[in-house]
């Protein structure tokens, strides 16, 4: 009788083990496949194919003079290029980093130090800092001044004082030619 | 049915004020479901999914369409070259419309042929054809958003069949349009409306649902659960019966998906709208060609009425003479297994909808316009004379007291 009963405890774990195992193999794959199949769904509200074939912006920098900038678009966004005065220069290149808040020596932020060439989206909430029109206010440090909560920019494009966590964004850029430069 | 006593409090506190739970567990875990359904009970359930998916790789395709007579076309084709994956929500989604209408059009046959339609069903089933209706008009507006030569003739040809009203076609035609032919704003509202419709189908399929879930589900021998010794719980029995069933659709769906995806396309839909040239020959999705045989089928005035203010009652009325045929069919009996005569009509009326379809696909000319009046007079002689006259004079075979008899004796499978 008892090992009646016994083997048939047994027969009944065997059978809930194998009921177990082929419910957590079913899920799992079910959960795994249906991740999968959301995969396509997701990534098509990635940039397409003609949007990544756009990310580059060839500029002529030619026609701007000692002390002038301009903006260009750059994959949707303002770029900012400045033609620095020798005054700015040494100005930014004066500066102890220990005073920055993001400490970065101006000679890493430029590869032609007469061409500053920056994101020009303020770090702190996305807004387009003022200072590249003649008449703009240029903030403390006569580089950018953010109107929207009051960072000042240097000549670098640095962060100096104000909400902004960090510098001007630097992208990836190389002159063509001497006039002729690729952002992105 | 008991209401369930949670032990999990979050649970419990939950289902206290918003019985979520309890739901779930009458409808989805519990529901007495009958315990003879066949495959051919599955394609409900394959249907619903099917809107699901049509709903999810539509709102994802909308993200990169744009709804603009000169720029919809080159969206679309921007959206299987550029948009990451944009091929394959695309092709899931023409595909998929017509996996749908297989799923919609198997389940109907289905209730055609076990009696489903039947009372206590006939609000069930009338639900049913509205959701058809609308499955069409989302199916139609939809065709014409990729901006193909296909897409504006439909368009055209379909909008055209109001000026078939008297006095007032010309004005609703211009309504329809937003001008004086298919053009921007036609594109516009049809994109606001393909958008529309499937959240109103949801709707629909609730209803059903609901008027599913009072009187449950009709079953192969058509004779009700009488109590519990016929029924077995929804989960986990149905529930992996369909989730088998998901799986062989899904094979279907996507072989067709990925290794021959334009096969239920016209190849003239890419080629851009051209309003100066209708195309040599004119045919609408498989899914809706023995509705445009019947449309094409009128040729001669009737009395005062022009042929073609006929045609376009008569497509309308194929679909639905289905709302009255649960008062059509006058046989007490449900299945056609119990009913020798009318198995074979069935039979007959879905080859006779098979070559409805046939004529629909092939130009009205030659001997297509007498088969195409012949298929079209027997489809409604079917409803209209066959169904009445048939529940009258056939005599059923004996019916078995209850699906527990007909299982235990063996005459289930018959």
């Amino acid at each position: 009788m008892t090992e009646t009963a016994s083997t048939g405890t047994l027969a009944d774990e065997t059978d809930q083990t194998r009921r177990d195992f082929l419910l957590v193999t079913t899920s799992t794959v079910g959960v795994v496949g249906t991740a999968l199949a959301a995969w396509p769904f997701i990534d098509s509200m990635n940039p397409a194919a003609d949007v990544r074939a756009l990310s580059s912006t060839e500029v002529d920098i030619a026609p701007i003079k000692v002390g002038q900038a301009i903006t260009v678009v750059w994959r949707g966004k303002p770029v900012f290029i400045r033609h620095r005065t020798p005054k700015e220069i040494e100005e930014a290149g004066a500066v102890a980093l220990d005073d920055l808040p993001d400490p970065q020596a101006d000679a890493d932020r430029v590869t032609k130090p007469e061409w500053l060439i920056m994101v020009g989206i303020c770090t702190h909430l996305g807004c387009i800092p003022l200072g590249q029109r003649r008449g703009e206010p240029r903030g403390d440090y006569g580089g950018w001044f953010c109107p929207c909560h009051g960072s000042h920019y240097d000549t670098a494009g640095r962060i100096r004082k104000g909400p902004a966590p960090k510098n001007l964004a630097v992208p990836a850029y190389t002159f063509i030619e001497s006039t002729t430069v690729r952002v992105g | 049915m008991t209401t369930p006593t949670w032990t999990n409090p979050i649970v419990k506190w939950i289902d206290y004020r918003l019985p979520i739970f309890t739901f779930t567990q009458h409808h989805l875990v519990e529901y007495p479901t009958p315990k003879n359904l066949n495959y051919w009970w599955n394609f409900g359930s394959l249907a619903g999914i099917m809107l699901v998916i049509m709903v999810a790789t539509g709102i994802f395709l909308a993200m990169s369409y744009t709804p603009h007579v000169d720029h919809a076309f080159d969206s679309v084709e921007r959206i299987m070259r550029d948009v990451n994956y944009g091929w394959l929500l695309r092709y899931l989604h023409m595909n998929g419309g017509s996996i749908f209408f297989i799923a919609v059009y198997v389940h109907v046959f289905r209730g055609l042929y076990y009696g489903s339609y039947k009372a206590p069903r006939e609000i069930l089933w009338m639900i049913g054809v509205l959701i058809l209706f609308a499955m069409m008009a989302t199916a139609f507006t939809g065709y014409v958003l990729p901006w193909g030569q296909m897409s504006f003739w439909a368009a055209t040809v379909i909008t055209n069949l109001f000026t078939a009203v008297p006095l007032v076609g010309e004005a609703i035609v211009n309504w329809l349009w937003g001008g004086f032919a298919v053009g921007n704003p036609t594109l516009n509202r049809f994109f606001s409306f393909h958008y529309l419709l499937p959240f109103i189908i949801f709707a629909l399929v609730f209803v059903h649902l609901w008027a599913l879930h009072v009187h449950k589900s009709n079953n192969p021998i058509g004779v009700d659960m009488q109590g519990p010794q016929d029924s077995i719980p929804f989960h986990p029995y149905y529930t992996i019966k369909d989730a088998f069933g998901l799986g062989v659709l899904l094979l279907v769906y996507l072989s067709f998906v990925f290794f021959a995806p334009n096969f239920f396309l016209e190849p003239d839909n890419y080629i851009e709208a051209n309003p100066l040239q209708t195309p040599p020959h004119i045919v609408p999705e498989w899914y809706l060609m023995p509705f445009y045989a019947i449309l094409r089928a009128f040729t001669a005035d009737f009395l005062w009425i022009p042929a073609k203010v006929l045609g376009v009652i008569g497509m309308f009325a194929s679909v639905g003479v289905l709302f009255i045929l649960p008062w059509l069919d006058t046989s007490k009996v449900r299945s056609a297994r119990f009913r020798p005569i009318f198995k074979q009509v069935f039979w007959l009326f879905f080859a006779d909808c098979l070559v409805l379809g046939y004529v629909g696909a092939n130009p009205p000319e030659g001997y297509f316009i007498p088969l195409g009046q012949l298929a079209t007079a027997y489809y409604f002689l079917h409803f209209l004379v066959v169904m009445p006259v048939l529940g009258i004079m056939e005599k059923p075979r004996p019916v078995p007291d209850s699906i527990s008899a007909a299982v235990i004796s063996g005459k289930e499978d018959t």
